[in-house]
């Protein structure tokens, strides 16, 4: 056996490796350490400027009410939108893989077509389509005698608008996988509990839903991960209004970094995001683990 | 006996038309945005605001796409995009060269190197957003292309895939073409990729896409117009041209019909990709 030279494989990795660094892992630890600092544009132009603070972000960011706003904002979404995430994916992906004409494959082209479509088009369209005057949504509801519903206007009603949208953008992807899933059951199962006289929803909910039970983990956490990160629809759509009812964590620290510059204290913030994530995705798997055991 | 068969029969394809039934309304409800934005796009500024809007264009116009580029700078925004998005394949080649190198090689540190990688896919980007941008501006890639592409450039993820894919190789055949004397580069490139395809096509199609949307390092990066791409031109489209709905469709429909077009050639690619990476 001819061995290569000992170089090879780093100067393969070099690159990607390099890159990685610089703008992954680096940035963390220079993130935990400015979130103890009140760096801001002064800060940036001039070093000398930049004084540590300890913890005194983080001790103000849990005072501050657009943060404790926005937080229960953020729950809002996670709470509404992962369930609906699940549920509508994993619906469609059963009823595509029931269906055994040829027109269900086209079917997953439709739904999976908004999730690769660009978050900007996206927003500006729905929000003509939210639009109270000229928009088709009040339009239609108007024809079956529905009073127009202030979709963007309304604190409450705006962030279940957004819900919406996001809803829309993330069935495709999960829906894939969800097939993907389904696929992989073998189709004995199946024709063992017909033969054993199991109806419908007797196999979906003793055959089905247990063996997708991978692949619902799998959703819910990365589902999870994604809407606690929040970000995109408010930030296009509401820029976080009317009155900050729909700004999320994630937007808030956008918000301190980048227009109010005050990069430490959005630094901070978005260490108590991270450390969230953590949390959410040990206790997943800790349950998850459990009922595996069961 | 024979009726009961017939009846499970009859049973199944009713179950099955409703399963049809339920699915063409949904896919409708999703499908609205794209056919309302694509017939909107062809629709003048005035019927666009009529209180009783038009399903079909009354009056087909392309106006709305010729104002994008005569009075908005679309050509060069689309410019900065497609630069974008050849870099990114620069990126995608890097990935692929650090798969293989975890999927083939032995060396000093590959697992730990290797969970380095995974951990960072873990890193929310709201968290290295900030110092991201501190380093680029003390790097003075601030309002640069540079600055735009890099921090995007390589992915964790996509090197898992690429490392996955990669391990299922016969060792035997890279041995092979090492005894004929080729050398290493030589093998990842005439060997190794060919064989990828698969894999190459699902991440270059993702890439691709992931290039063309683009949206808020070039927004954070590019203060100078010159360097926006489509979507940060769209976003100050909806700013100064608030009032005009058919302006904005056309500015979208822009953005999203090239998408969707290579998204139908090449679906097979995506959808099957799934089942390649091993998601199950």
């Amino acid at each position: 056996m001819k061995s290569h030279s000992k170089a090879a494989p780093y100067l393969f990795i070099g690159p990607a490796l390099i890159l990685l660094a610089l703008f992954s892992l680096f940035p963390i630890v220079l993130a935990l350490i400015i979130s103890f600092t009140d760096i801001d544009l002064a800060g940036l132009a001039d070093y000398s400027n930049i004084s540590f603070i300890g913890i005194e972000n983080y001790l103000n960011i849990f005072k501050d009410p657009i943060f404790l706003k926005s937080i229960g904002n953020t729950v809002f979404y996670v709470v509404f939108g992962v369930p609906l995430v699940i549920a509508c994916s994993l619906g469609i992906a059963l009823l595509i893989n029931f269906g055994t004409a040829r027109i269900f494959k086209a079917f997953r082209l439709v739904f999976y077509m908004p999730s690769i479509t660009n978050v900007v088009a996206v927003a500006v369209v729905w929000t003509y389509l939210y639009n109270p005057q000229f928009g088709l949504f009040n339009y239609l509801l108007g024809l079956v005698g529905i009073p127009a519903i202030p979709w963007l206007q309304d604190p409450t009603v705006a962030k279940g608008s957004l819900i919406a949208l996001a809803v829309w953008r993330a069935i495709g992807v999960n829906m894939i996988i969800f097939l993907a899933a389904l696929q992989g059951i073998p189709k004995t199962y199946y024709e063992a509990a017909q033969l054993d006289g199991a109806n419908n929803w007797k196999q979906l909910t003793k055959i089905t839903i247990p063996l997708l039970r991978y692949a619902i983990f799998f959703v819910s956490i990365t589902t999870m991960i994604g809407w606690v990160q929040f970000f995109e629809e408010p930030f296009v759509m509401t820029d976080g209004g009317p009155l900050d009812s729909t700004t999320s964590v994630a937007l808030f620290i956008y918000r301190n970094g980048f227009q109010l510059s005050n990069f430490g204290y959005a630094a901070a913030g978005s260490f108590v995001l991270f450390a969230t994530i953590i949390i959410i995705t040990l206790i997943q798997f800790r349950l998850q683990k459990k009922n595996t055991d069961l | 006996m024979k009726t009961k068969a017939s009846d499970a029969k009859k049973a199944y394809r009713t179950q099955q038309w409703i399963a049809g039934i339920i699915l063409t309304l949904g896919g409708l409800l999703v499908a609205i945005p794209f056919i309302w934005m694509i017939l909107s796009a062809f629709k003048t500024e005035s019927e666009v605001l009529q209180l009783t809007p038009t399903l079909w264009p009354e009056t087909f116009t392309t106006e709305n796409f010729i104002y994008l580029f005569e009075n908005m700078n679309f050509a060069v925004y689309l410019r900065n995009t497609i630069i974008i998005v050849l870099c990114s394949f620069v990126g995608l080649f890097f990935n692929a060269m650090a798969g293989y190198a975890f999927a083939k090689y032995k060396f000093k540190g590959r697992e730990k190197l290797f969970y380095l990688v995974l951990a960072t896919m873990m890193i929310p980007g709201q968290v290295t957003m900030i110092p991201v941008y501190l380093i680029l501006n003390q790097m003075g890639l601030t309002n640069t292309m540079a600055g735009v592409v890099l921090p995007g450039l390589v992915g964790a993820f996509s090197i898992f895939l690429f490392r996955q894919f990669m391990s299922t190789i016969p060792d035997e055949l890279l041995e092979a073409a090492r005894l004929d004397g080729a050398s290493e580069f030589r093998v990842f490139m005439q060997l190794i990729l060919p064989i990828s395809k698969p894999i190459m096509a699902v991440q270059g199609i993702l890439t691709f896409i992931g290039g063309w949307n683009s949206f808020l390092w070039p927004l954070i990066i590019a203060n100078d117009e010159s360097l926006y791409t489509l979507s940060v031109g769209l976003s100050l489209l909806k700013g100064q041209y608030g009032g005009n709905f058919a302006l904005q469709m056309a500015g979208s429909t822009f953005m999203v019909v090239p998408i969707v077009i290579i998204f139908i050639i090449f679906q097979k690619h995506i959808i099957e990709g799934y089942t390649i990476s091993g998601m199950k």
